[in-house]
């Protein structure tokens, strides 16, 4: 059943040929349906081989599937091979499963796009680079798939093209991710001279004889990859300008999956951090850094998405936080448990989008409970999940983050302590804003959009000037949207259809039961664990803490949570305080950190460029290759009745003579 | 030396396109037609040899294939002298396939006729240079290469070819003459050490009986004129002139195949014939080649025109070629000619594709083209496949070569690759940023009406995008043909120098 392996990315490969070849024919939805299908049938794949795995023993599930040798140069060898394991197989069940809900609720809500089978294309694309990345049996690999899914995302973001923001945001995101390549690909040279391999066992077993400085050196430049991709500081600045795309991209790449991939690789390379620990500790300070910074911009912002984008930031800086302190378990729970509630959550934003005819600004919506019962249902499910109310699924992954913090350095867990605080307050007043309180959509749209919303319209590069208010204009409802507005203001929300409610409820269950992956009540019950504890061996941190201690700490957390649910509650529901004064501009506007940015490359950055292209290029060297030609033309002018000057007579001689001495050449030769 | 078909498989490879353009100037000038269909017979039939060489080349073999040798002046000891190795086969089957391929992908304003004549001759050049091992043979088809070139820019091209063509024409020459000093002071020194005066490459490579201190100089006069023909940064001032202004079908072959007759040079006429100067020169040479990477990335994305950004590109492009050859790595140097052949297809396609939009657009400026992907959806994706494979994603052709050459230079100038290796950043932004500025947004009125690619157009594209999906998915048929001709290379210069490749990039015990 291990054979079978690779069919899992070759699925959705297959998916991508035949959109390629036929997407067009096949039209809407039946596109749609050929994506989902490929994806459904790698998710059994998966199940089948997940299968074949566990019916090894515990300490021998690891299975090498080779099908060719990619790179061969001298000493470099690194093959196409896929590396079966419980971590990667945790990772491919997780990105097939939430990634065929996707699918299937992406037929609905690009319902109408005339790009409909360009978009599967892309999204089985990313599903099939996003598996190579996960299931590669070496860097390499795990590196092709790593740029894969960068360059699908980055036709996703800026999918709606036309729109200039979009495009904005896709160059962005690529670029910002290739910072983080870079690091990656010096990774790879340092591993390649060091240990003479990228192929992951092997790497495994000659770790321990890696020099502390050369582990470090690598495992810090494989976390300047992860933060890229995962977004953490300083490189987030793409994820929350990605929300350009289409919603289901933000679910499936931005939230779910993708950004996931940097919290993998951490895990996947455990063996090397292993050998310099505190590298360890500087992923942690990241991991909470972000955190805390991520979720104090999303208190403040007004854009659905974007809200949600900080959001995922911030809980991968929680994921990071667990790496950092050696709970791979943890880390990878999380992972698995975000994926579940933030997929929902951004999904269930997208219905409410869809339902609201397009707007995004929170500031326009309220009372939408009442018009779209189960999205609201469904979406205070994800709510509770993400703020750490037990019994849902984010509770328990979130709790065993924060007691492996505690053991290990209290201040993280403190820190950690005030994002989660955050977390609970930000997305309790997502839910009163969204779907309680008045109907703000009533209102005519000038009134409330008097003042612009001042983060959309922050945009790191220059080109692009602050304050320009993009075009929303999601596929669904374009042609109901006449001039940016809403077509008739009083038509009220309506509930989506059944093929994206589908998704929601499934998506709901599991962030509702999540949890029973890995409950800490008794050993028995530590199922991830057992699974993956393997691939961990002694790198994963062991708690010592006694049931006392633990029942304390989830006691905290939920207190914790409860704390920011109330304080959240007070601001937007009762409105003890005017909900202006607790959403600063400096929080509204992410630190400045984009206006920085644009000011950084629009001023000094393009102004050095333009030195170097026409001050040193064109002035400089070129100046001097043309003053020379000046100065040989004057002296030469003395020799004027000789030469005839005409370059064309030179090159016509040169020619003849090249040939006549070809020819002599060839005569001499004897040919 | 191997591979004997019986047959002169390489002459007939060099002469077929001569035997065409002396055709072609015979055809009545008034049907222009008719020079075209000789011209795409000749080079698609001259194509399909450089195939068959490919399919006879024997895998596993160092030393030279399809050796053709004829005595030409006993007395100075010069030869016709033909062959291939691992690391000419790939540049030989690029010049045959390219060739055709420009023929078809851009017709000629005008007089079609000397046009078709020129890109043959220049075909037969570049071809000649891959294959000549005689000194003295190199340097006439070094020479020949430079005089099609110079019409095809100053007869074909656009509003300043005149300036273009000269400067390139003048640049080159300065550096060819040199070269040519070059030559001759190699014959005649290995003469006065052994007594035998002769031209042939490998005899004079293998015996080394020129003083090192003699050599130095003799390489500094070999590089300065490879140098100016890449080109290495800071002798590259005529390229963007050259190929913004030459006709699309001359910056095709510009860049595809002529630039690399001076990175070849570089590899045989420097690594092999000079190698104790080449590892006493090797750090200049690398830092040029990192410095070319990153400053040609930098510049290019200052460009306002669309041809000269992808010009500038091809500096940047050619840096990796320049590093991967000189760090003396056997990931280096493949890496060096996987990328020549890479950069031969990825910037070859994009100049047709700039091309193509001219056609249409009259404009090269990406200030007046605009949202171009709404009316043109397939251009628009050709366009992305061929810019991400030049931003060198990987499992398109660009990242193999791209990676190894930074591999390889990391074993030996660990900082320099790890600059080199923040080029993959640079690439990515002034390609994405030209990408977006020229196909996204909302088409103004001129860009909307844009024509999309046409099924003649599509053909031309189609093998290009074949092998740069090929080429980044499976590239050990190419690697594993590269691969013995190098290891005997570094092997070569470690036995002639103080040189020694680290064991890991060899693959030895560790």
């Amino acid at each position: 059943m291990l054979e079978a392996t690779w069919l899992i990315p070759a699925l959705p490969l297959a998916g991508v040929l035949l959109l390629l070849a036929f997407g067009r024919r096949f039209g809407e939805p039946y596109a749609g349906w050929v994506a989902t299908g490929a994806m459904a049938g790698s998710f059994l794949t998966a199940l089948v081989v997940l299968l074949g795995l566990l019916e090894r023993p515990g300490d021998d599930r690891q299975f090498v599937q080779t099908l060719y040798t990619w790179v061969p140069a001298g000493g470099f060898s690194v093959d196409v091979g896929f590396l079966v394991d419980p971590l990667s197989m945790t990772m491919v069940l997780f990105i097939t499963g939430v990634g065929s809900l996707i699918h299937l609720y992406s037929i609905g809500y690009m319902h109408g796009d005339e790009r409909f089978h360009q978009f599967f294309l892309y999204l089985n694309a990313f599903a099939a680079s996003m598996l190579v990345l996960v299931l590669g049996d070496n860097l390499l690999l795990t590196f092709l798939g790593w740029e894969g899914v960068g360059a699908c995302s980055y036709l996703l973001i800026s999918f709606w093209f036309t729109r200039e923001s979009a495009a904005v945001a896709g160059k962005k995101a690529f670029v910002t991710n290739r910072i983080g390549d870079w690091g990656f690909m010096v990774a790879m040279f340092l591993a390649f001279v060091s240990l003479g391999t990228l192929t992951y066992t092997e790497i495994f077993e000659g770790a321990e004889q890696l020099a502390e400085a050369t582990a470090a050196g690598i495992a810090l430049l494989l976390f300047v990859g992860a933060a890229g991709k995962s977004a953490q500081l300083p490189l987030y600045v793409w994820l929350p300008d990605a929300m350009e795309g289409p919603t289901p991209v933000s679910a499936l790449i931005h939230a779910a999956t993708m950004v996931t991939s940097g919290v993998y690789l951490m895990a996947r390379i455990n063996p090397v951090l292993a050998q310099a620990e505190w590298v360890l500790t500087v992923i942690a300070a990241v991991g909470v850094a972000t955190a805390l910074f991520a979720a104090l911009a999303a208190v403040a912002q007004r854009d659905i998405k974007k809200v949600l984008a900080y959001s995922t930031v911030s809980q991968l800086g929680f994921m990071f936080l667990a790496v950092g302190v050696g709970a791979y378990v943890a880390a990878i729970f999380h992972m698995v448990t975000h994926a579940f509630f933030k997929a929902l959550l951004f999904l269930g934003a997208g219905s409410v989008m869809h339902g609201l005819h397009d707007e995004q600004d929170m500031a326009r919506m309220g009372g939408v409970r009442r018009y779209m019962p189960v999205t609201a249902g469904v979406f205070i499910i994800g709510w509770l999940a993400i703020a750490g109310v037990p019994p849902f699924s984010g509770f328990w992954s979130k709790d065993e983050i924060l007691i492996n913090a505690l053991e290990v350095n209290p201040v993280l867990f403190v820190l950690a302590l005030v994002a989660a605080l955050l977390t609970a307050y930000y997305m309790t007043r997502q839910v009163l804003l969204v779907f309680f309180g008045e109907e703000r959509w009533r209102e005519p749209a000038e009134l409330v959009s008097a003042q612009p919303d001042p983060a959309a319209g922050a945009q790191a590069d220059a080109e692009v000037e602050p304050g320009s208010e993009p075009e929303r204009t999601p596929a669904a409802d374009e042609l109901a949207t006449v001039g940016g507005h809403r077509a008739d203001p009083h038509d009220e929300p309506h509930e989506s259809p059944a093929i994206m409610l589908v998704p929601l409820v499934v998506l709901a269950v599991l962030a509702t039961v999540g949890g029973a992956l890995n409950l800490p009540f008794a050993k028995d019950l530590h199922f991830l664990e057992h699974f993956l504890e393997p691939v961990f061996g002694e790198n994963l941190h062991h708690l010592e803490a006694g049931g006392l201690l633990k029942l304390v700490v989830a006691g905290i957390a939920v207190a914790v949570a409860a704390a920011g649910i109330a304080a959240a509650c007070a601001v937007y529901l009762k409105e003890r305080v005017a909900p202006e004064r607790v959403e600063p501009e400096l929080l509204r506007r992410a630190w400045y950190v984009d206006e920085g940015l644009a000011a950084f490359f629009g001023g000094p950055g393009r102004a050095g460029a333009t030195v170097l292209a026409e001050r040193v290029d064109a002035q400089g060297i070129d100046g001097a290759v043309n003053g020379v030609g000046a100065l040989i033309r004057a002296g030469g002018s003395r020799l004027r009745h000789v030469q005839t000057g005409f370059v064309r007579t030179y090159a016509l001689g040169i020619a003849a003579g090249a040939v006549l001495l070809l020819g002599w050449f060839l005569l001499r030769a004897g040919l | 030396m191997t591979n004997d078909l019986g047959f002169p498989l390489l002459s007939t490879i060099v002469l077929l396109p001569i035997a065409g353009a002396v055709a072609v100037a015979l055809t009545p000038r008034a049907r222009g037609e008719i020079a075209r269909i000789v011209g795409l017979t000749t080079s698609t039939g001259t194509g399909i040899l450089t195939l068959v060489l490919l399919w006879q080349f024997e895998l596993g073999e160092a030393g030279l294939q399809f050796v053709s040798r004829h005595e030409w002046v006993a007395d100075l000891g010069a030869a016709w002298y033909l062959g291939v190795d691992g690391i000419s086969l790939f540049l030989v089957v690029l010049t045959g396939v390219l060739f055709p391929i420009a023929l078809v992908g851009a017709a000629p304003k005008h007089d079609p006729k000397p046009y078709v004549a020129w890109l043959l001759l220049l075909e037969a050049g570049c071809l000649g240079a891959f294959m000549a091992l005689d000194l003295l043979l190199f340097f006439v088809f070094f020479e020949l290469v430079i005089v099609p070139i110079y019409f095809l820019i100053a007869g074909w091209g656009y509003e300043d070819r005149v300036y273009a063509a000269l400067k390139f024409f003048l640049y080159t020459l300065a550096g060819s003459a040199l070269f040519l000093v070059g030559v001759v002071a190699t014959a005649f020194l290995h003469q006065q050490a052994t007594g035998e005066l002769t031209f042939d490459l490998v005899v004079i490579a293998e015996t080394q009986a020129i003083a090192p201190t003699t050599a130095r100089w003799l390489f500094a006069a070999f590089a300065l004129a490879f140098a100016v023909k890449v080109p290495v940064f800071p002798f590259h001032t005529w390229l963007p002139d050259a190929h913004t202004q030459a006709p699309t079908a001359g910056s095709v072959v510009l860049a595809g195949v002529m630039l690399k007759v001076g990175t070849y040079g570089f590899v045989r006429f420097g690594l092999y014939l000079f190698p104790e100067a080449t590892a006493w020169f090797a750090p200049v040479l690398v830092t040029l080649g990192v410095v070319g990477i990153i400053y040609g990335a930098v510049v290019a994305a200052m460009q306002a025109d669309l041809k000269r950004l992808v010009a500038f590109s091809s500096v940047a492009h050619l840096g990796f070629v320049v590093l991967g050859t000189f760090a003396l790595t056997t990931q280096g140097i493949q890496g060096g000619i996987l990328q020549m052949v890479n950069h031969g297809i990825s910037t070859g396609a994009l100049f047709l594709l700039v091309g193509m939009i001219y056609e249409r657009r009259h404009t090269r400026r990406i200030s007046e083209l605009r949202g171009l992907q709404k009316p043109a959806p397939v251009l628009a994706a050709v366009f992305t496949v061929v810019m991400l494979s030049s931003i060198g994603l990987p499992g398109l052709n660009g990242f193999v070569g791209e990676f190894l050459v930074l591999l390889g230079a990391f074993v030996t100038y660990r900082w320099w690759a790890v600059v080199a290796a923040a080029g993959v950043i640079l690439a990515a932004l002034y390609l994405l940023w030209a990408y977006q500025r020229v196909f996204h947004g909302e088409p103004d009125e001129a860009n909307a009406g844009m024509l999309d690619l046409t099924w003649r157009e599509r053909a031309v594209m189609a093998p290009l995008l074949v092998l740069i999906v090929f080429l980044g998915v499976y590239p050990k048929p190419v690697l594993e043909r590269i691969e013995p001709a190098v290891d005997r290379l570094v092997a070569h210069v470690e036995a002639h120098s103080d040189y020694e490749q680290p064991t890991v990039a060899a693959g030895g015990e560790r």
